[in-house]
């Protein structure tokens, strides 16, 4: 979520689901939404419903699509493009919010300069969308009384990701779509806390709230409440770190709940990099591929069986519950850890409950200054809260941004890492269906969805599958630069000429063997959405 | 707006101008009977149970699609308006087996009992997966139909009075059984207005008339979504969970945060001594109002899977042993001892909470002196 801070100051969504509902008109893009955040999907149709416009921009024909006023099917990767050209429109055509732009923002100008290199007829060459499309779909977002951007993966997981971030924040700011209702930039996350992870400082760079370890001033406060003196540098990202374990300087890890050897591109480098180490502990509910690596493993409870809290994609805190005991002798993470700082000898970390935990947390962090259990009841709260009175906040950057003025970034087309060439002429695109999550861990556990859904199909255009022969159900080997997956083809009209698609969530077929660790510069996001593969059918 | 003053049953009541007055009755504690209203959507007036008095208009209108206005004076059980909503009542009940609604040794029996007043033991209360938390059975009880007009004693008005629909439970989840529907059409209601999938439909006219699918398919072959609000607004046992719908009542209801995806619905674990036996969406959900998703709703079963780690394991000549708590954290306490600043680095999870989390970099900065903490926020 680096491209957010850079322009308004503050990475989450800016509005909240239930507001999206309310917006005059949305621009989808990058989500699958009725796949992969059902709940928030009924927001946007329902805001189609009431004669909203939906406009969709996503390479593939996404259940979405039939609720959509406009379908933008860009080429891969074009995404900058696309949203450079909506902008050259709205600036063309004078339908821009110079009042906004004025009052709230700055760097306006390195912005249009940069839009000089987003002529239509360019803009139309790269996403392969006619030009009409583009203008149509700029008018519709600049000229609604309020409209909302709402994306996910689909944007992030490039290597160009932050910059298609920026763009939307530009886009957002050009025409005042910031700080009122139905309107805003919103991430959608993909896991249950992610939000919450990034907010506690699970963070090389950051303690909690995003507060810089770098910073001096932060460093002493943060020393003087936990008793320590504490590390200025910041530390590695994921990547790095495997990267790290890989050469040795990393010598022992301590992962909890992930299964990146499922998960992470290049999975076969992580595996490895994990082998190497001197001590890994693993701390998760199931044996999963990860923890088989694993000198020690530590079970742990389920979110039934204990108490806590989530941070979800509209920045809100709520109550989960103990419904349940402990299953066998497992128990919840923050115990387990606890446990073993007291064996290393550490002040500070005997708690009772984790109600004192969050007591802690408010202390030491100023957007959930006015977080505690007994105000989070009913419903939670949304941060920034920072007071023990304060009803949260649904909308950000109302009157200011976090950051004082919005910052235009000016915006600039990079190719995906990977082309597609003669070797390997198709664009593999990876994502979520509905009826599993990540690596499946829980979902193949659960029979009914296993049954639904029990194997990795890639899916293929007919018009690729005829020119490859390629038939329904046949059995193909999909093939990328760093590795084979063979699996069995599905025809599918809504994925485009030159694209396959798979899913990551069945590791009897790792999808990420065949993905690119390229990552974006500033995110270190890896880009999974996009890597060059041939595909033939298996005789 | 100005707020309107009304009367119901003598409760003076201030109410929003143009608010239905089943809601508005509803809010002031005031039940009026009714199987196919649904909060927050439009009144659709399709069972005609919800008749009430109202004084200064003719005849007995809907509560449901009746809007409030000052001064409005309202009257829900007078004789005319209970013998009005038992006629009605009584018609429904002509397409529903009514032994589980009339008899009255009902919460007597027990499953598997021998029904000495009956001779169609099949079809009774106890065989019936929704008896004791049945919308119908409490509407049933409240209008007291017990022993009235064609239900006294042995009369008895379904058996063999239509042709048995077959069941259709070729899905996972989701089972349904028409033969207990009385065509409220909430299902099909939720699925189009609040879901924006419109897989089922009102198919076939007169008595002929029933909620089905296109050309009667199975369900996970439509765009269904399985996410189980037909489920959840269906009076009568005619749409189950199919796994568990005879789990009987709960001991109590634990209202959570689902573990998949951001959105943070709010989910109702329904639990039986230490188990989670069935889940609902929590209405109080403040982001998800009652709704959830096929992986929310159906997908916890992960919790008792028999493959969950349930005792610490160290490797020892390549294979796992079991080990205890003591043992495994002194271990992993005295392997970490060795290693500080930049050589240790924490993996956290998106899964966890925030005060899991929060521990962990914690634990990473203050224990191992090291700012080599992420989690696959990235990913
Ligand atoms: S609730 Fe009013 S007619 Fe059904």
């Amino acid at each position: 979520m680096a491209g957010l801070a850079t322009t308004f100051g503050s990475g989450a969504m800016t509005n909240s689901i239930a507001d999206l509902g309310q917006a005059a008109c949305i621009l989808a893009i990058g989500t699958n939404t009725t796949e992969a955040h059902p709940v928030i999907a009924l927001q946007l149709k329902q805001m189609a419903r009431r004669g909203g416009k939906l406009i969709v921009a996503n390479p593939h024909w996404i259940e979405l699509c039939r609720h959509a006023t406009m379908w933008l099917r860009q080429r891969p990767g074009s995404d900058v493009a696309l949203i450079g050209g909506m902008m050259r429109v709205i600036v063309d055509e004078g339908l821009a919010d110079s009042n906004f732009i004025q009052e709230r923002c700055e760097n306006f100008d390195a912005l249009r300069e940069s839009l000089a290199a987003f002529s239509l007829e360019r803009v139309s060459q790269i996403t392969g969308l006619p030009q009409e499309q583009i203008r149509e779909a700029a008018r519709l977002y600049a000229t609604s009384s309020s409209a909302a951007i709402v994306y996910a993966m689909g944007i992030t997981q490039s290597s160009h990701g932050t910059d298609n971030v920026q763009a939307l924040a530009d886009l957002a700011m050009l025409t005042g779509n910031i700080g009122k209702p139905g309107s805003g930039v919103n991430p959608l996350r993909g896991h249950n806390n992610v939000q919450g992870s990034c907010d506690m400082g699970c963070l090389p760079n950051v303690f909690t709230g995003y507060q810089s370890v770098a910073d001096g001033g932060i460093r002493e406060r943060f020393e003087a409440a936990w008793g320590v003196s504490l590390n200025p540098k910041p530390g590695l990202t994921l990547g790095e770190i495997f990267d790290a374990a890989h050469d040795g300087t990393v010598k022992a890890i301590y992962l909890v709940g992930e299964n990146p050897v499922i998960t992470d591109p290049n999975a076969a480098h992580i595996e490895e990099a994990l082998k190497r180490l001197e001590f890994l502990v693993v701390q998760d509910i199931f044996l999963s591929e990860t923890a088989r690596l694993a000198h020690v493993v530590l079970p742990a409870a389920s979110f039934a069986e204990k108490e806590g809290t989530f941070t979800n994609t509209e920045r809100r805190v709520q109550r989960v519950r103990q419904a349940i005991s402990p299953v066998g002798n497992s128990r919840p993470d923050w115990w387990i850890t606890v446990q073993l700082a007291m064996r290393l000898g550490a002040q500070g970390f005997s708690y009772e409950h984790p109600a004192e935990i969050m007591d802690e947390i408010a202390r030491l962090t100023a957007s959930y200054g006015g977080m505690a259990y007994h105000r989070l009841e009913n419903g939670g709260l949304q941060w920034p809260c920072p007071s023990p009175n304060h009803p949260g906040t649904s909308i950000l950057h109302r009157e200011a941004f976090t950051r004082g003025k919005g910052h235009f970034v000016p915006v600039e087309y990079r190719g995906s890492l990977e082309q597609p060439d003669e070797e390997y002429p198709l664009i593999l695109n990876t994502g979520r269906m509905l009826y599993h999550f990540h690596s499946s861990t829980l979902t193949r556990r659960v029979k009914g969805l296993r049954e639904l859904h029990s194997e990795e199909r890639v899916e293929i255009n007919p018009q690729d599958a005829v020119s490859l022969g390629i038939a329904d159900g046949d059995l193909v080997k999909v093939t990328s630069r760093r590795g084979a997956v063979t699996v069995r083809a599905k025809v599918a009209e809504g994925t485009p000429p030159g694209s396959l698609f798979m899913t990551f969530h069945f590791p009897d077929t790792v999808t990420n063997l065949l993905t690119q660790p390229g990552r974006d510069p500033v995110s270190k996001i890896p880009e999974l959405k996009f890597c060059a593969v041939r595909v033939a059918k298996v005789a | 707006m100005a707020k309107v003053t009304l009367t119901i049953d003598q409760k003076t009541v201030e109410a929003e101008p143009g608010d239905p007055l089943l809601e508005v009755a509803k809010k002031a504690g005031v039940y009026i009977p009714h199987l196919c209203y649904m909060d927050d959507l439009p009144s659709y007036g399709g069972c005609r149970l919800c008749a009430v008095e109202i004084e200064g208009v003719r005849g007995l209108p809907l509560a449901c699609t009746t809007q409030v206005t000052d001064g409005m004076v309202v009257r829900t059980d007078t004789a005319p308006v209970r013998e009005l909503q038992r006629g009605v009542m009584e018609t429904i009940l002509s397409e529903h087996p009514d032994r589980c609604l009339t008899c009255h040794r009902k919460i007597h029996c027990l499953p598997n009992w021998i029904c000495l007043r009956d001779d169609v033991v099949t079809d009774r209360c106890v065989t019936c997966a929704k008896n004791q938390w049945c919308e119908l059975q409490q509407v049933s009880e409240f209008l007291g139909m017990e022993g009235t007009g064609r239900f006294y004693e042995e009369g008895r008005s379904w058996y063999g009075a239509r042709e048995e629909i077959p069941l259709e439970r070729e899905n996972p989840f989701i089972e349904r059984d028409y033969n207990k529907c009385i065509l409220c059409a909430r299902c099909v209601r939720v699925c189009d207005e609040v879901r924006g999938v419109g897989a089922i439909s009102v198919t076939y006219k007169g008595d002929k008339a029933r909620i089905d699918t296109p050309f009667g398919i199975p369900l996970h072959e439509t765009n269904c979504e399985l996410c189980g609000a037909c489920v959840d607004v269906c009076p009568t046992a005619s749409l189950m969970d199919k796994t568990t719908k005879w789990a009987g009542l709960p001991d109590k209801l634990v209202s959570t945060i689902c573990p998949y995806c951001g959105t943070g619905c709010q989910l109702l674990l329904h639990v039986k001594g230490e188990r989670i036996v069935r889940v609902s969406a929590d209405a109080e959900g403040a982001v998800n109002k009652g709704q959830a998703c096929v992986k929310g709703r159906y997908g916890l079963d992960f919790v008792h899977h028999p493959e969950r780690l349930t005792t610490p394991l160290i490797r020892d000549n390549g294979a796992f042993r079991e080990a205890s708590w003591d043992e495994a954290l002194d271990l992993v306490a005295s392997r970490l001892g060795d290693y500080r600043g930049e050589e240790f680095a924490a993996i956290a999870s998106s899964k966890c909470t925030n005060e899991d989390c929060y521990i962990l970099q914690k634990f990473a900065r203050v224990v191992m002196g090291s700012n080599n903490v992420d989690h696959c926020a990235r990913l």
